[in-house]
């Protein structure tokens, strides 16, 4: 099914296995970035030109490319923190039922971001708020960078003078994403398993944010940090205990080739399942599913919603030891680089099935499709949110009608037991 | 007490709860019965019955009966018979045991002399504490291993297995009609697949099964919720033998951990808590060379698999104290092994100064830590996670390693794999044979691990659920046999034994229930 009848022409500007094998297979031409393509993987960088005013370039009906335009209002973490901070404000504005708060006043729905301000621009509000506890972790972040690059781990003011409104020379210069950071409160209660801190990445398409189209792929996994977790003040150095970057525990000494630190996140179920009990692990993965949900309804508004365009983004998650999930960020590139042959064959899979979601099914891509795709095409991914599904077929709600995922507007039925229902949201 | 029960085996049942604590815990509960207000003299016994009965501790004592029965099977042989002969009947495979012993602890004992290290040391004060603020991260700054290596692997053992001969039977005829196919060349008496057909019939496919039925896929109104509903019931009733029954059709993954210790009798109390502290403390305060051989084993094993690297540090927990523990040595009374003895320096032979080693009297081979690995999965506590591995390696696994004749030794499991595979796929199986891949060959490491590693954690347990609920290892050569049909496509185009194994390598993918369902009742 997955064979194109027709070959298609595409422009990759990664030299990635992964891609490539996948293009070849279905048996595609490659053509340069410059010639007429019908399917471009391009990276962040390329795609600021394609869709640039100056570039005069206007895409086809029978292209499509791998980013949105301004998917840095999901993938920087800046703009990431500033649009579902205005997203909660909007949904308390119109008193919807999603801003319900438990007794201290935190959002029960909403509240799935560490608390987090922006350096230098929040520089004064930080400091109230670390005044309030100062025996508080927080982590330091570039908002521009990727891979762990730039991170460190704060606890006392001193560290931040460089940040300071005060150190600024007179001449003030807005700052650029470069040296702007974001400060987060750090989870330094992290569920660990084997006394080891993991994250969370998993995998997630968007064809579409008005409506929203989104997708979850099943075969995301856990990142495991190669030493134990320490939450002692004197590790703080040791980027080893809490970075769970495949990229900086790579360069570790007890970093293994063989599995990469990596575990499924099946076999984080089991566990979950196992230990702790069917109803919790339920409810986590429900609610790791839903704050991805928000997550991408709180940028649906401000990202522009070209048709040719699709994303698979890299959610990373931390799940602290009340299994509570936090979205960390966003990376609009994934890592596409395998460290083992699992891991080859995961994305491989991937791009796989990508491929099937974003382009029709034996036909050459065409924007006016409706991007609508059957079950058999949605291979690992499951539909996380429909909202053509979700508001035109009420049936598709009802619990009870549960053929399995893909069926519905949102995996399964019996998890939107007791939430409001999404077709509520406008 | 049912009469089928011989006297003898009576007896010995109640002396062995004279002496277990149950015994001391009914009594302190009658006379708490005693001195009840409400209790008539001329009804003092009745009342006492009835009293312990509502206060749940009937319940408790037909658990620990039911630990017994699962423990101690009936025996047909007389009081009279010697303990030698009740380990293992058969005389030449006694004999085989003892000199597969012999050459293990042989092999043992190089090891030491060659890089001079001793069988045990006592450690240094200094080293003790350090292990002790180690003890949850063993993993990380390990001994130096390089030099050790595994005493044996399943290879070497199939070897053994391979040259078995009983020598009042006429085999050396090559081309004569009593030469087997397989590898196993003894005439041990086997389950056929009629009788394995009434033993799993609770696994037919016409009835629903967790490992089948609970798939995503399905809705859980079909049979899950159901099953889960159930299970709760069944842990509530806290009863071994309905335990048992349920983890026939497997159990669902939230409920595992509490229906394994129910049907294994793990009830942990304090005294179980001090007795792991004191194994602990055993391991900081000796180095023993077979500490050595589980690392080295867990390294070789655990670290490098994608399922249970992340239970590392958890594995060393439960297997160095584990090889302390000479509450293990009871086993052997059931087993053919006998445990391996060590004598004091300069004092070799003199039974008065031999001493079993390592006090277990298991001395691990390669692939000994995935025993325990499937189970980090289900309890996140070492203690808990310990008994329970104990209790399933002396139920069960114990029997993966030693030579015996027992219907559920690694002999006759070998057995019943080459005669299953040759009945139900004799082409397959002759072909293998004629291009020189003995399909034991590949099999034989997944019975002796009993799948562990091989399959995908979640699997494993549904296979493992199977072998606690039948209280029988004979699940395994069938699941072997039904892989070997499952691939008999590409199987059947092979020309070399490379070909084979590559073709049977990667079992991760598999479905282990439907596809023993397939083999045990399709045809």
């Amino acid at each position: 099914m997955s064979k194109q009848t027709i070959r298609l022409k595409y422009a990759c500007d990664q030299d990635k296995s992964v891609l490539i094998n996948n293009f070849e297979a279905r048996g595609w031409i490659p053509v340069n970035p410059d010639d007429d393509w019908n399917f471009y993987w391009a990276n962040v960088q390329s795609i600021r030109s394609v869709f640039s005013v100056d570039s005069g370039f206007r895409l086809q009906d029978d292209q499509v490319v791998n980013h949105f335009p301004n998917h840095m209002e999901l993938t920087r973490k800046d703009l990431m923190v500033k649009n579902i901070k205005r997203y909660r404000k909007e949904l308390d504005k119109e008193n919807s039922p999603l801003t319900e708060r438990d007794e201290n006043g935190r959002f029960v729905h909403l509240d799935f971001i560490p608390q987090t301000y922006m350096l230098p621009a929040d520089y004064n509000l930080f400091v109230e708020e670390f005044r309030k506890n100062p025996n508080t972790t927080w982590i330091m972040k570039p908002c521009g960078k990727a891979r762990g690059i730039g991170i460190f781990l704060v606890n006392k003011l001193s560290q931040l003078k460089k940040w300071s409104r005060d150190s600024k020379t007179s001449n003030f210069v807005p700052p650029t994403s470069k040296d702007t950071y974001v400060i987060s409160k750090y989870i330094d209660n992290p569920l660990l398993i084997g006394g080891k801190k993991f994250d969370l990445r998993l995998y997630v398409l968007v064809t579409s944010f008005r409506p929203l189209k989104c997708y979850m792929f099943k075969l995301g996994f856990c990142r495991f940090c190669t030493v134990k977790y320490n939450a002692n003040v004197n590790e703080l150095d040791n980027m080893f205990v809490h970075l769970t970057n495949v990229s900086i525990q790579k360069t570790g000494d007890d970093y293994n080739a063989v599995h990469g630190g990596k575990w499924t996140v099946q076999n984080l179920r089991l566990y979950l399942e196992s230990t702790r009990g069917k109803e919790v692990t339920d409810k986590l993965f429900d609610e790791i599913d839903w704050q991805i949900v928000h997550s991408l309804k709180a940028v649906s508004g401000v990202i522009s919603n070209d048709r040719h365009c699709f994303e698979c983004y890299g959610y990373d998650i931390i799940i602290d030891d009340n299994l509570k999930p936090w979205l960390i960020e966003v990376n609009a590139s994934p890592s596409l680089t395998s460290t083992t042959s699992s891991d080859r064959i995961m994305k491989y899979k991937l791009m796989n099935d990508v491929i099937n979601i974003v382009i029709p099914p034996g036909e050459a891509p065409d924007v006016r499709w409706n991007k609508t795709v059957s079950r058999d095409h949605l291979g690992n991914f499951y539909v996380l949110y429909d909202e053509d599904l979700a508001q035109s077929d009420p049936i598709t709600l009802d619990p009870k009608n549960k053929l399995g995922p893909g069926a519905l507007g949102m995996r399964g039925g019996r998890e939107q037991k007791g939430r409001p229902s999404p077709a509520t949201w406008k | 007490m049912d009469s089928h029960f011989a006297p003898a085996y009576t007896q010995k049942l109640l002396q062995s709860l004279k002496s277990s604590k149950i015994y001391t815990d009914l009594q302190n509960a009658a006379q708490g019965e005693v001195a009840k207000t409400n209790i008539r003299v001329s009804e003092l016994k009745k009342g006492v019955q009835t009293g312990l009965s509502s206060s749940g501790w009937e319940k408790k004592l037909r658990n620990v009966i039911f630990q017994y029965l699962q423990t101690h099977p009936l025996s047909s042989y007389p009081v009279s018979t010697p303990t030698d002969h009740i380990k293992e009947p058969l005389a030449y495979l006694r004999k085989a045991q003892q000199a597969w012993e012999k050459r293990i602890l042989k092999s043992l004992n190089s090891m030491c002399t060659e890089l001079n290290i001793p069988l045990a040391r006592k450690r240094p004060e200094k080293e003790q504490k350090d292990l002790l603020s180690r003890w949850t991260e063993l993993g990380t700054d390990g001994p130096d291993l390089s030099q050790i290596r595994p005493v044996y692997a399943p290879k070497d053992f199939l070897e053994v297995i391979m040259c078995l001969q009983n020598p009042n039977y006429n085999a050396s005829d090559s081309t004569g009609t009593y030469t087997l196919w397989g590898l196993v060349q003894l005439p041990l008496k086997l389950n056929d697949i009629n009788k394995l057909r009434i033993l799993y019939s609770d696994m037919a496919i016409n009835q629903c099964q967790t490992g089948v039925d609970d798939s995503s896929e399905i809705p859980p109104e079909m049979f899950d919720s159901d099953r889960v509903k159930l299970g709760k019931k069944v842990i509530a009733a806290d009863h071994g033998p309905i335990s048992q029954e349920y983890s026939k059709k497997g159990c669902p993954m939230s409920l595992r951990a509490s229906i394994w210790s129910q049907i294994l009798g793990i009830e942990l109390d304090e005294f179980d808590t001090l007795y792991y502290e004191q194994l602990k403390s055993n391991v900081i305060a000796h180095d023993l060379l077979v500490d050595s051989l589980l690392y080295k084993d867990v390294k070789l094993t655990a670290t490098n698999d994608d399922q249970y690297f992340v239970f590392e540090d958890f594995l060393y927990q439960i297997l160095l104290p584990f090889t302390r523990d000479t509450e293990v040595l009871k086993h052997f009374s059931r087993n053919s092994a006998t445990p391996p003895k060590s004598y004091i320096r300069g004092k070799l032979g003199v039974e008065d100064y031999a001493v079993i080693y390592p006090p277990n009297g298991v001395i691990p081979f390669h692939g000994f830590a995935m025993y325990v690995a499937p189970l980090c999965y289900l309890y996140k506590e070492p203690v808990k996670l310990y008994y329970v591995f104990r209790e399933i390696y002396s139920r069960y696994f114990f029997r993966l390693h030693s030579i015996s004749s027992h219907p559920q030794g690694i002999v006759c499991l070998s057995l019943l794999f080459e005669t299953l595979l040759q009945t139900h796929e004799p082409a397959l199986f002759f072909h293998l044979k004629s291009v020189g891949c003995q399909p034991l060959k590949i099999a034989f490491k997944w019975l002796v691990r009993a799948f562990s590693g091989y399959l995908s954690s979640d699997q494993v347990l549904l296979l493992w659920d199977r072998i606690l609920a039948y209280n029988s290892l004979e699940i395994l050569p069938v699941l072997a046999v039904a892989i070997f049909s499952f691939r008999k496509t590409n199987l059947v185009k092979v020309q070399s034994y490379n070909a084979a194994e590559a073709v049977l390598a990667d079992l991760t993918t598999l479905q282990v229930i439907p596809l023993i369902q397939l083999s045990l009742f399709s045809k």
